[in-house]
């Protein structure tokens, strides 16, 4: 290195929440506790894809989510992750886009489709507790959480339910981090390659769907939308992009942050047996208390002042909704899961404002029929293992849980 | 004052209320099912999406275009129509004595 003068590593500011480690270790509680007491509003010029404010309370998170007109998803301004990505669906558009795009998508998820749904829903849930060993060690997410939510994923993109397991393999490449040791791809070429495939296989489903009568996928209902129909072929696959990750890993790591409060908490468990009616209140609870995604970003179109904070026109926010989930000032104890918290409802893990999760009814009545179908199996459930997460600031994602059903 | 909550399902509810407060309020405080205001009543989440009957939508009015209501409601897993307001946005004046409103399907 003679010569070359070498550069000091930079220093880790203990405050960069953005970093994957912090998830994957499990550490980010003390560390958001302290942001929400001492600087609510934070500002980290170290991150790793450049400077970005921390915005951490609960009604800070709410008024930054619920102005558009001050904080906006576009992808012209580099999207809703810290990385700048130009990714193009209604999620990286604001209003007036954004709302009729949006609508175009509004059916899949309608009450009506909704109520056709759970009956299938329902059916594979059934089995696939039937289908669990007892007395032996499992993992919970690899033979539940993944394999409902594939099973649902095939569904809503009428892709052949024997080979769920790739919608799988794309969205989880699609969200990897490099940085992760453990990542299916190395680079960002690699990543667009997997994403090529997944395009691909669906432009041919597209294609299909277009000359067939409308059915019931989101595929076909796209490829019959007036406005979508002729859309560019980029905007078509961004909307598969976007309804394959957030059908997949959000859902998911609910059903597997369920299994892993209930053990953390069995009192609360015992409570649910004896009054099954708390169940539609558990499932939001539960959303709390996994918070499957972990922060959106905004970018800020004008200098504006929050908490004292003067955040520049041009400024990279995240929004960390597993820290708003963790506000005491909101939610009494909050690090504790209990089913029949009064406002459990009012989480922040499907965001809030015109950009709210567009699946979160169909979420939550997944979450629901699971959880009905083990209490009607009345299965024993111990948890082995605690759970380890996925490296990624994005999603809060367990990896693997091992159980064993009491025989 | 009185308020009247129609259901595709079930029988209406007639509740009594006061003025002042908003429709999501007084709806939670009657426990109306289908109207779950998640956010609080801070026009940020559309999960309490009502239809105002049409007798009474002149006199309470349609959201301001472009406003966050109008993209809310654009948004909302029930379809929205004319006559859909977002009732956290809805705030009961004596006028409003004998107001209908329908509950979506599902919300």
């Amino acid at each position: 290195m003679d010569g070359i003068a070498e550069t000091p590593a930079p220093a880790i500011d203990p405050f960069d929440v953005g970093r994957p480690e912090l998830y994957h270790k499990d550490a980010w509680r003390p560390v958001f506790e302290k942001l929400r007491a001492d600087d609510p509003v934070y500002y980290c010029e170290t991150g790793r894809s450049g400077p970005y404010w921390a915005i951490t309370r609960y009604e800070d998170i709410v008024r930054v989510d619920s102005d558009p007109a001050t904080f906006s998803s576009s992808h012209l301004l580099g999207g809703v992750t810290l990385e700048d990505k130009s990714n193009v669906t209604f999620m990286q558009m604001d209003p007036p886009q954004h709302t009729a795009k949006r609508k175009s998508v509004t059916p899949i998820v309608a009450p009506k489709s909704l109520a056709q749904m759970e009956v299938l829903i329902r059916d594979r849930a059934a089995k696939t507790l039937d289908a669990l060993p007892r007395g032996e060690e499992f993992d919970w997410v690899d033979r539940v959480s993944i394999e409902l939510t594939s099973m649902m994923l095939a569904t809503l993109f009428g892709h052949p339910i024997e080979d769920r397991r790739t919608l799988v393999r794309w969205s989880d490449t699609i969200t990897a981090d490099l940085d992760d040791p453990d990542s299916p791809i190395r680079t960002e070429a690699q990543r667009g390659e997997v994403m090529r495939e997944f395009y691909l296989s669906m432009l041919d489903i597209w294609k299909r769907r277009r000359e067939e009568e409308p059915r019931f996928d989101i595929v076909s209902i796209l490829a019959h939308d007036p406005d979508m129909r002729n859309a560019p072929v980029e905007e078509i696959t961004g909307l598969f992009g976007l309804f394959l990750v957030g059908g997949n890993d959000t859902t998911r790591n609910s059903m597997s942050g369920g299994m892993w409060g209930f053990a953390q908490h069995p009192d609360e468990w015992r409570k649910l047996k004896a009054d099954p009616k708390l169940l539609g209140n558990a499932v939001s609870e539960i959303i709390r208390y996994q918070t499957p995604v972990i922060y959106e970003r905004r970018t800020a179109l004008r200098d504006v002042e929050i908490a004292g904070k003067t955040i520049a026109k041009g400024d990279r926010v995240g929004m960390w909704y597993i820290s708003g989930n963790r506000d005491e000032s909101v939610f009494e104890d909050a690090d504790s899961l209990k089913i029949d918290r009064p406002n459990a409802r009012q989480h922040l893990s499907f965001g809030m404002g015109p950009h709210r999760c567009v699946g979160s009814r169909l979420a939550e009545m997944q979450l629901r029929v699971l959880w009905e179908e083990v209490l009607k199996r009345d299965l024993e459930i111990e948890v082995l293992e605690k759970p380890s997460y996925a490296f990624s600031n994005l999603v809060r994602s367990p990896t693997r849980l091992p159980v064993r059903i009491k025989a | 004052m009185k308020v009247t909550f129609e259901f595709s399902d079930s029988p209406e509810v007639v509740a009594e209320v006061n003025a002042g407060e908003s429709l999501m309020r007084v709806a939670l405080d009657h426990g109306i099912p289908g109207i779950y205001g998640d956010c609080g009543g801070q026009c940020a989440c559309a999960t309490c999406h009502i239809y105002i009957d049409a007798a009474w939508i002149d006199r309470i009015g349609t959201p301001e275009p472009g406003s966050t209501e109008e993209a809310l409601l654009e948004g909302a897993p029930a379809d929205v129509e004319s006559n859909s307001r977002l009732a956290c946005q809805v705030v009961l004046t004596d006028d409003l004595n004998g107001l209908v409103v329908r509950v979506p399907e599902g919300q």
